[in-house]
Formats: structure tokens, C-alpha cells, sequence
């Protein structure tokens, strides 16, 4: 397994690239919570929450957590230099205007259409949308990073998703721990392919078929 | 302190505006920002078959979570109930009815009622039948809405930082979150505050929410929400 980093943070590695200078970036709980550690050094990014924060920095030490100062989370976080506090329909307003440059979040399947389905197992309870459908709908562009398979083997990548959807045809970028995809218009396009795994075994992986690209990007963290 | 308005009051005097099926609209994102003092009267005076109209039903022992998981909630409209699992609980066994509104959306309806207006128009999970179930839609230059109500409370209940004797309020760091909204939205909004100043003490410039919004001010007997991710 690559270089010694296991394989959530080299797919949270691979999502940091797509973050450059002044951006504006929401990040889902989980893997993408990884992403800022990953950022190359002197990179500028406000980091915005949607219960109303636009520039959170990185944890505060034990003992220095202010009850006031959490991510949508709950999580206590602090606030960059340059950072403000909105109220929660103002977050989400920067969201709906397409102020918000990337969301990365995690998903349970995504369609080869870019179908994005992360909120609901039938017959287990149901939690809520959240502030999900925004992020997904809304984002200017919209990153999933999740394991390549479910914890029964079975590909997350599908021609249609089984599970309800929490938005359709919104994700840009597909993430895993076998492989890169991009959403196009005509379906997945292989771009990469992190170490050591062939094509093969991603095909064989995945639930759909996909376009492999002319020079495909061997991943090694 | 002087009281010129007739704003600052007591814990026992606001609590004889609660009575049982009310609706009751709350201030707080994830257990953050709920007006802890107030909650707890509510849940000791015995008000019960609430509606309840917030972000999410924070934790079991946080928030409004603590009036859910008391079963003192007949229905919730929220985004969220995840984070408590006994709310999840409750409905699945069908003793808790529960709307969700997608979060921004939420907000919007809250902020809309507070605002004096009827609803607002909408293409977020326009798709998805949970969201767009039962909702009207509307044609608007030649692109589908829905139309989302806009929500007011018999009671609204927020948290800040400080209050003025005319009830202009300043809120603390991600504590401000729904409280905003929240606090145009009741037809009697009470404000659990930190601190209460004399008039002319905040800067003009830096008050959130102006105190024509707020009718009630009492102080708060300090939060309970630090142990939220712990």
C-alpha cells in the first residue's frame, strides 16, 4: 500500500490537488475531514462551514476548545486569520450562489451519471438530509471520496444507484482507493490509478463500465 | 440594571407563555446555540405534544434533544435528527412525526416567516419526493420552483452573546448559526442572553439581531454543550 500512508489519506492526498490558491471549500465529516493536511504549503483556502463559519483553521490543542466555535460537525475547530461568522442561511446562501468553489464529501454509491446517493440505507433510520442536497446540487464542483467497495465486497460505482438519491447528475470527481474517475458527459473516465492495482482488478470492482484515458496516472503516495 | 422596555425578566415569568401542542421554534445548529436555561423550564414545568421547529434535534442530553428524548415532542420539522438517536427512535416506532426541509432551505423558511413573507421558491431536491412531496411548484420564467412555507412559532427561543435593554442582540463565534432567523421568527421570540448591558453599551455597527424582534430577554444559567463531541 503505496508509501507507508494508508489509503484514506491518499485519497484525501489525491483531493487536496484539486484545491488551488483562494478557494472556497466545504468538507464533509470523515475522509475529506483528512484533506487539509494535505495541502501544499502556502496554499490560501477559507474552509467554510454551513452552521456559519467562512475560514476554520485546524483543531484547537486539548484543553483550548471553545464551546462556540464548532464545525457543522459539532466538532470544536478554530478560526483562521481573515475568518468570519454568518448565520446559517447566509452559509448556505454562498453555497446556492455557486460561491462555494468545492464540497468533498463522502458517499455509500455514486452512478456512472454522476448520480450522488449518500444519505439514506432503506430499513435503517433515517437521519435527514442535512444541508447535503445543497452542497450537491449547488457546489460549483463536487468530489466524492469513498472506498472503492461496500463492507460486503460489493462496488459502490454503479450504472444506477439502488439507494435513494440525494442528488442527480451533480458529481464531478470520483475518488476511491483502487482509482480516479471523471463524471463526463459520456459516462466515467479512468484518469488514474493508485498503486499497486491494474485495470483489471478495477474493472472487476466496479459496477459499471467506464472509458479508460490515453495516459492513465499511476497514483503512489 | 434598569429594565425601560420591560424585557428582562425571569425564567418563571416566560415559562407561563409555554403551554401544551404549542409550536415552539429553537435557535442552535447541533446541540450549539440552543438556549439551555430555557429548555430545561420547559422540560421541568411538563410541556408536552409540542412541534418543534429547529436545524436538528441536537443530542439525547443536548439541546432540544433533551425535550425530544423526553418525549415532550408530538412533531419536529428539521434537517437533521441524526445526531439523536432516540429521535430516530421515537419516529420509527411512530411516536415522533418528523418533516425534514433540506437544511439552507430550512433556514430560508424560518428566516421568510420572520421576514413577513409567504414562502420562498426553491430548486433544491426538486427530484427527490421527500423534499418535493405534496409541495406546489411554480413556474418562473419558464424554470420549475417549489414552493417552500415560510414557518413562524407560537414561541421562538434563541441564545446570544449579549443583550441590550431593548433586546438588540450580539451572538458568540458559531453560536450565532439559526439564531438569527430564528429570532424574527417567533411571534414572541425570548432570548436566553450571557449578558445583559445597559442601552448604548454595543456597538451600533456590530448588533445582529435588532431588538424590535426580541420581546423577552432573561439571563442565561450558562451552557451545556461543550460535551457535545466529547
Amino acid at each position: 500500500m503505496g508509501m507507508g500512508i494508508d489509503s484514506r489519506n491518499q485519497m484525501a492526498k489525491r483531493a487536496a490537488e484539486e484545491i488551488t490558491n483562494g478557494m472556497v471549500v466545504n468538507l464533509g465529516i470523515g475522509i475529506p475531514s483528512l484533506v487539509p493536511n494535505h495541502l501544499s504549503k502556502g496554499t490560501k483556502v477559507m474552509f467554510h462551514a454551513e452552521n456559519g463559519i467562512t475560514g476554520m483553521g485546524p483543531s484547537p490543542i486539548k484543553g483550548e476548545e471553545d464551546e462556540n466555535l464548532c464545525n457543522a460537525g459539532g466538532f470544536p475547530i478554530t478560526l483562521n486569520s481573515g475568518g468570519s461568522y454568518c448565520d446559517s442561511a447566509i452559509a448556505f446562501g454562498m453555497i446556492r450562489r455557486g460561491r462555494v468553489d468545492i464540497t468533498i464529501l463522502g458517499s455509500l454509491q455514486v452512478s456512472q451519471y454522476g448520480d450522488l446517493a449518500n444519505w439514506i440505507v432503506p430499513g435503517k433510520k433515517v437521519p435527514g438530509m442535512g444541508g447535503a442536497m445543497e452542497l450537491a446540487q449547488k457546489a460549483k464542483k463536487v468530489i466524492v471520496v469513498m472506498s472503492h467497495c461496500d463492507k460486503q465486497g460489493k462496488p459502490k460505482i454503479v450504472s444506477n444507484c439502488s439507494l435513494p438519491l440525494t442528488s442527480a447528475a451533480c458529481v464531478d470527481l470520483i475518488i476511491t482507493d483502487l482509482a480516479v474517475f471523471k463524471v463526463t458527459e459520456e459516462g466515467l473516465l479512468l484518469t488514474e490509478l493508485f498503486a499497486p492495482y491494474s485495470l483489471d482488478y478495477v474493472m472487476n470492482k466496479t459496477g459499471c463500465e467506464f472509458k479508460i484515458c490515453e495516459n492513465v496516472r499511476k497514483l503512489s503516495y | 440594571m434598569e429594565n425601560p422596555f420591560g424585557k428582562i425578566t425571569t425564567i418563571a415569568s416566560v415559562l407561563e407563555l409555554f403551554h401544551d401542542g404549542m409550536t415552539l421554534m429553537f435557535g442552535g445548529f447541533g446541540g450549539v446555540g440552543s438556549p439551555p436555561t430555557i429548555i430545561d423550564g420547559i422540560l421541568e414545568k411538563g410541556i408536552r405534544e409540542l412541534t418543534l421547529i429547529g436545524n436538528d434535534t441536537g443530542f439525547p442530553h443536548i439541546g432540544i434533544g433533551k425535550l425530544v428524548s423526553h418525549e415532550r415532542a408530538v412533531k419536529v420539522i428539521a434537517s437533521h435528527i441524526g445526531s439523536n438517536p432516540l429521535a430516530g427512535q421515537l419516529m420509527h416506532d411512530g411516536k415522533l412525526e418528523v418533516e425534514f426541509s433540506p437544511q439552507g432551505i430550512l433556514a430560508e423558511r424560518i428566516r421568510a416567516g420572520g421576514v413577513g413573507l409567504a414562502a420562498v421558491l426553491s430548486d433544491i431536491g426538486m427530484d427527490n419526493e421527500m423534499v418535493s412531496k405534496d409541495k406546489p411548484r411554480f413556474n418562473l420564467d419558464g424554470k420549475d420552483y417549489l414552493i417552500e412555507s415560510a414557518l413562524t412559532a407560537e414561541v421562538a427561543i434563541v441564545y446570544a452573546k449579549k443583550a441590550d435593554e431593548f433586546g438588540n442582540l450580539i451572538y458568540d463565534k458559531s453560536a450565532r448559526n439559526t439564531n438569527p432567523l430564528v429570532a424574527m421568527a417567533g411571534n414572541i421570540t425570548i432570548a436566553e442572553v450571557e449578558e445583559i448591558v445597559p442601552i448604548g453599551s454595543l456597538n451600533p455597527e456590530e448588533i445582529i439581531t435588532p431588538g424590535v424582534f426580541v420581546d423577552y430577554l432573561i439571563p442565561s444559567k450558562g451552557v451545556n454543550w461543550k460535551w457535545a463531541w466529547e
